[in-house]
């Protein structure tokens, strides 16, 4: 794989003024902050704002200035961070080579350099040998791995994903957890997710979003590095509590 | 199968054909019996065939001139909302008014030569295309335009490379339907005024009883039509591989 020197890991703190959508308080005043080159998972029952909230950090939704980002090197984030959804939103019409190259290809910056990368990424994530093939043959899973070997090759610092493994079967899913965890070191990494084994297997840190407007209780810190094991206390407990606090935060909705 | 299948449909239609002509007893100025209309086709091919090559250019400009002007319309509209709000019902009236209306009209301004019967062609054609195309457009899937965004593409990136190929699945159905149109628009021109082509050559053999000749003209049509529409269709298939299909009959 050619040598490209990864871009170091940034800080991102993240603070939220009260949001409301179409005539909703979606949001009241909340802060979080993403450690440099760590994991931080936000946890939330489904409706809650998780992706809305992770969508207003990327920038895709346009008109909402509510949010306010400042990285640790003082830049802005704009062009900093790569996005990766529940879906796997691979172009049915490209190969996945030119899927994976996607950005280059919008950005009409395709080099041999750039292809020499992803087939190296394509060959991380297992899937070299469908470097040709179109989407539509390929598993769920399989099309995950390549929409992570495009989220990748962007090579971005920050990394933001809504649900990325939630559309999979829990053995692929697992997988895919580790594969994830181990190509994304280094970066910078909000998973927005509403499954507490998943948060707290790949976490360093874990906000639970809830309550209507929604708001962020402080971040559950996690002791040891992800990966955890499946059988590792601190997911044992922390998935009992995790949803204790879930079905609490539910109740005591009005 | 595939080779076999038109013949077995197409010698299926002579025989049902030859059927009623036996047992209608029409008389050949009515209804010509087959063999009557191929004796016509080969008999007058050197007629026909001047004739069906002015229809079919007629066809093929107004199709190219239809599908240009309407993939121009459905992209001004898809990224200029005033084109839309002015040019959407001017659309609907160009589709709600009867081309048969406008022959008349047409072959007054443009004349009895070849271009009255291409702007016919090409009105029928323009409102499919650019109906489809223009839905097409607008039913990008958000996904991806969400992350294209955040690979800073450029508008002109996303057209090409997402809202272009995305909506070609419905340009296509639209290109089918005014192909398989386009056929009308040029005929009607040729009956309302014309001194050349397959429209003109049926009326002409209509008004001196040449019932036989009449249907050769017509068969050499559906020949073109047919041929056009497969043409593109497979044209289409082959921009379109990747698209899905399933069969509602196979469920």
């Amino acid at each position: 794989m050619p040598e490209i020197k990864p871009s170091p890991p940034i800080e991102v703190q993240v603070s939220v003024a009260d949001v409301s959508f179409g005539g909703w308080a979606l949001f009241e005043r909340l802060a979080l902050t993403l450690p440099a080159g760590q994991w931080t998972s936000l946890l939330g029952a489904s409706g809650v704002g998780k992706s809305t909230l992770l969508r207003l950090i990327v920038g895709l939704e346009p008109g909402h200035s509510e949010v306010h980002l400042q990285c640790d090197d003082g830049r802005p984030l704009t062009g900093r961070a790569a996005y990766m959804a529940q879906q796997d939103l691979l172009l049915p019409w490209l190969s996945i080579i030119e899927n994976v190259m996607l950005g280059a290809r919008l950005r009409g910056e395709i080099t041999a350099e750039q292809r020499a990368r992803a087939m190296a990424l394509l060959a991380a994530v297992g899937l070299e040998a469908n470097a040709g093939d179109i989407p539509a043959i390929l598993s769920g899973g399989m099309r995950q791995r390549a929409a992570l070997a495009r989220t990748l090759l962007e090579d971005r610092p920050v990394v933001l994903m809504d649900e990325p493994f939630s559309a999979l079967d829990s053995i692929t899913r697992i997988k895919l957890q580790e594969l994830s965890a181990r190509l994304l070191s280094g970066k910078t990494i909000l998973l927005v997710t509403h499954d507490p084994m998943e948060a707290l297997r790949l976490s360093h840190q874990i906000y639970v979003l809830a309550g209507r407007p929604a708001g962020l209780e402080s971040a559950m810190q996690l002791d040891g590095a992800p990966v955890r094991d499946l059988h590792d206390p601190v997911v044992l407990q922390g998935q009992a509590d995790l949803l204790q606090r879930l079905s609490d935060a539910e109740a005591a909705l009005p | 199968m595939i080779v076999l299948r038109p013949l077995i449909i197409f010698a299926g239609l002579l025989l049902i054909w030859q059927a009623i002509v036996w047992f209608s007893g029409a008389p050949p100025f009515i209804l010509p019996s087959p063999l009557r209309v191929g004796g016509a086709l080969v008999g007058q091919f050197g007629t026909i065939l001047p004739h069906a090559a002015v229809t079919l250019a007629e066809i093929v400009m107004g199709l190219i001139l239809g599908t240009i002007l309407g993939s121009v319309s459905a992209l001004t509209m898809a990224y200029f909302a005033p084109a839309r709000r002015w040019l959407f019902p001017v659309l609907v009236i160009s589709q709600a008014i009867p081309v048969f209306a406008l022959a008349p009209i047409l072959v007054l301004w443009l004349g009895y030569g070849i271009i009255s019967k291409v702007a016919m062609a090409t009105l029928i054609i323009y409102f499919p295309v650019t109906a489809a195309f223009f839905d097409g457009l607008r039913r990008t899937e958000p996904g991806y335009l969400d992350l294209a965004r955040t690979m800073n593409a450029s508008r002109w990136a996303v057209l090409r490379q997402i809202r272009l190929p995305a909506a070609l699945p419905a340009f296509a159905s639209g290109l089918r339907v005014a192909t398989a149109v386009a056929p009308i628009g040029a005929i009607v021109g040729e009956w309302v005024g014309s001194s050349q082509g397959l429209g003109f050559l049926m009326l002409h053999a209509n008004g001196r009883m040449q019932i036989d000749v009449m249907f050769a003209a017509l068969f050499v049509l559906a020949i073109i039509a047919v041929t056009i529409y497969f043409t593109v269709d497979a044209g289409l298939r082959r921009l379109l591989t990747w698209q899905p299909e399933s069969h509602p009959s196979n469920d």
